[in-house]
């Protein structure tokens, strides 16, 4: 276990997933927070543009504001797992590999 | 004459209506009278049990070793965790209060859905993989990882124990009191009913039948709300627009219903609700729980992926289910009547509706709704999904607290490692019994009062207390148990005292003329509070203990990345 652990750390594919993983989640994760606390500061801040209304109709910007935050939290997770399940897996897999 | 959620209880909603707990508990505002029996409900409602309790029996011959007991074997996809994770969360409060919301406010009530959606990216994000790689059946596996066991497991405890009661009275409270209103069953029994069912399900099933009866109440939910949308915007040829206009013609509050109105008025309030939901969600005892029932960080990645779409699409569908509220209810039957607004009220005013005339108060427009759609068969079926939902939020609130009680607090601190697994499943399957009753009996005494707030002081707690201390163990290799500990009280601490002096409680609730805290939601100040505390207390430790907590830190980075040692699945 413990010259496995030796090993990991001085493999560079090991500081490679960790470095490529970790930009790509906190770059995820401002992504999000930006979305989410714009949506909030319109809501303090921006009434009177969500409640403008499309065109001539009575939806207001507000609804496909929001429902652009709930489809982007989706989405976002999406494209996370899509690369952790792929590419960070299989570097991961290599790794283990290598160490054995 | 029907019965009527007081005039205290709608004011009591009003002045809560910043926090969360507003809309999660928000079916447990005031005092209710007993409904009519509702035959089909309770049918339906019995045959949930009964699958239930069949599943719980199957449960019960495949549960054998603590890693069954508490993690269902580590043999649940990631597709089914998901769908649980989604029935954990999609409480009945949250159902019937935000459809509630939307009915009396319209936009606003997408503002809370968005609010405890996207915690769950950052959950994905930065918790889920390292903390399914770290911990076996709780989350202060992981938060004690490489440091001194009996003060973390105490703290982590007692953080999961607050969480666990304040949502477990809010829960056991709101069930009584929808169950009263939806069956026409007495308080008493609907509480004595949720508590042995939960116990049974706990003590006999654990984890396997938890998560199997909240799979299934999260098909049943999202099925029924998915009809009901449907069967809404069928009648305007599935035009929203069509809706909203006809919406803002039959609402008092007309086109303001389109736009945010006064539920968040300054930008403090605004950000310090968001940052308890965000965070509040990835420090919830029974959620972190959830994700030590997968096989490996690749499994519990997709669950989140899996909860989030769900979880989503769910708070879309409220969405549409409170603008149908709003056409359904508050325009006239082709008779020229209002079938559920209240007579004397609408006589009162002239015969011009608004929605606080609803029969049942705002928390019953999504089940008139399903009355409207879909007759009274399928407003038994989601009467008896609400209370299905209650049950099974409640089963895993209950096994969070006793795994917090048999794992952290008896193995590990009073044992100190040395209890057998089979005394270890004795004390935490004792414990739920103990749960169980306590919570009946908490539910019995607290039948008057406005607990609604108490889910937002779970949220918080939860957010200034157990998330900064998990993230900080995971990420920060300085972190010491002197710092842990200290920032894990101090959150705790500050969180509920500042609660306590915020206007819900100390102004709404104890009755003074005015809050000292002016915030009803302190997240804004106890969170960074409390990672403050954590860095301050960690860097000034030099003692040996804390450079041997420092030098561990690499074992546990390279477990958390890879999963080298990690926890599998068993192998039945």
């Amino acid at each position: 276990m413990k010259e496995n652990a030796q090993r990991i750390l001085a493999n560079p594919k090991f500081q490679e997933l960790v470095q490529k993983r970790s930009a790509f989640a906190w770059t995820l994760s401002i992504a999000m927070l930006v979305i989410y606390f714009g949506f909030i500061l319109l809501v303090a801040f921006g009434k009177g543009f969500l409640g403008t209304p499309i065109g001539n109709g009575v939806t207001t910007w507000g609804i496909p504001v929001g429902l652009f935050t709930i489809i982007s939290a989706f989405v976002l997770t999406g494209i996370y797992v899509h690369r952790a399940n792929g590419e960070f897996d299989e570097l991961n897999r290599q790794i283990m590999e290598e160490s054995k | 004459m029907r019965s009527l959620v007081n005039r205290v209880g709608v004011a009591a909603v009003a002045a809560s209506a910043l926090i969360p707990a507003s809309v999660h508990a928000a079916a447990v505002e005031g005092a209710v009278q007993k409904q009519a029996t509702n035959f089909s409900a309770i049918v339906m409602f019995l045959i949930f049990v009964l699958a239930t309790l069949g599943i719980t029996y199957w449960a019960a011959r495949r549960t054998k070793s603590a890693k069954d007991f508490y993690a269902a074997g580590g043999g649940i996809t990631g597709f089914q965790n998901g769908l649980a994770i989604a029935g954990d969360y999609m409480s009945a409060a949250s159902f019937l209060g935000i459809a509630g919301l939307v009915y009396t406010s319209g936009f606003d009530g997408l503002i809370f859905s968005v609010g405890w959606l996207v915690g769950w990216p950052i959950i994905l994000f930065l918790v889920a993989e390292r903390l399914r790689n770290l911990g076996k059946y709780t989350f202060a596996d992981v938060a004690s990882y490489r440091f001194q066991q009996t003060p973390m497991r105490t703290m982590a405890a007692c953080g999961s124990l607050a969480t666990v009661t304040f949502y477990l009275i809010a829960q056991m409270v709101g069930a009584g009191k929808l169950i009263q209103l939806l069956f026409g069953m007495d308080y008493l029994w609907a509480v004595v009913i949720v508590g042995v069912l939960m116990i049974a399900y706990v003590t006999f099933g654990g984890m396997l039948a938890t998560t199997w009866v909240q799979i299934i109440k999260a098909v049943l939910l999202l099925s029924g709300a998915s009809f009901m949308a449907f069967a809404v915007l069928a009648k305007f040829g599935f035009s929203p627009e069509a809706m909203f206009s006809t919406a803002v013609q039959v609402h008092p509050k007309a086109t303001a219903i389109m736009a945010p109105g006064a539920l968040i008025t300054d930008p403090i309030s605004a950000i310090s609700l968001g940052m308890a939901l965000m965070f509040g969600t990835a420090g919830l005892p029974h959620i972190l729980m959830r994700f030590f029932t997968v096989s490996d960080a690749r499994e519990a990645r997709k669950s989140v992926f899996y909860a989030t779409g769900f979880i989503g699409y769910f708070y879309i569908l409220t969405f549409i289910i409170g603008f149908g509220a709003i056409v359904l209810l508050l325009a006239p039957d082709a008779t020229g009547a209002y079938p559920f607004l209240d007579a004397a009220k609408l006589a009162a005013a002239g015969g011009k509706p608004n929605p606080a005339m609803i029969i049942g108060g705002s928390n019953m427009a999504a089940i008139h709704t399903a009355h409207a759609v879909g007759g009274d068969l399928f407003f038994g079926f989601i009467s008896a999904v609400a209370f299905a939902t209650i049950l099974a939020v409640v089963a895993g609130l209950t096994l969070a607290g006793a795994s917090a009680v048999s794992h952290d607090l008896y193995a590990s601190v009073i044992a100190r490692g040395r209890a057998s697994e089979h005394d270890e499943i004795r004390v935490s399957k004792i414990t739920t019994v103990v749960i169980g009753i306590v919570s009946i009996f908490l539910g019995i005494a607290f039948e008057n009062q406005n607990v609604a707030f108490m889910v937002g002081l779970a949220f918080v707690i939860a957010a200034s207390a157990n998330f900064p201390v998990l993230l900080m163990s995971m990420f920060w290799g300085r972190m010491t148990t002197r710092g842990a500990v200290l920032g894990g009280w101090i959150g705790l601490i500050s969180s509920v005292t500042l609660l306590i002096l915020g206007p819900t409680v100390w102004k709404s609730v104890l009755g003074n003329p005015a809050a000292i805290f002016p915030y009803d939601n302190p997240g804004a100040f106890t969170i960074p509070l409390s990672f403050l505390a954590i860095w301050f207390f960690s860097i000034t430790d030099n003692s040996k203990a804390a450079q041997d907590e420092r030098e561990a830190y690499k074992a546990q980075y390279i477990r958390s990345q890879t999963g080298l040692g990690a926890e599998g699945a068993s192998a039945h």
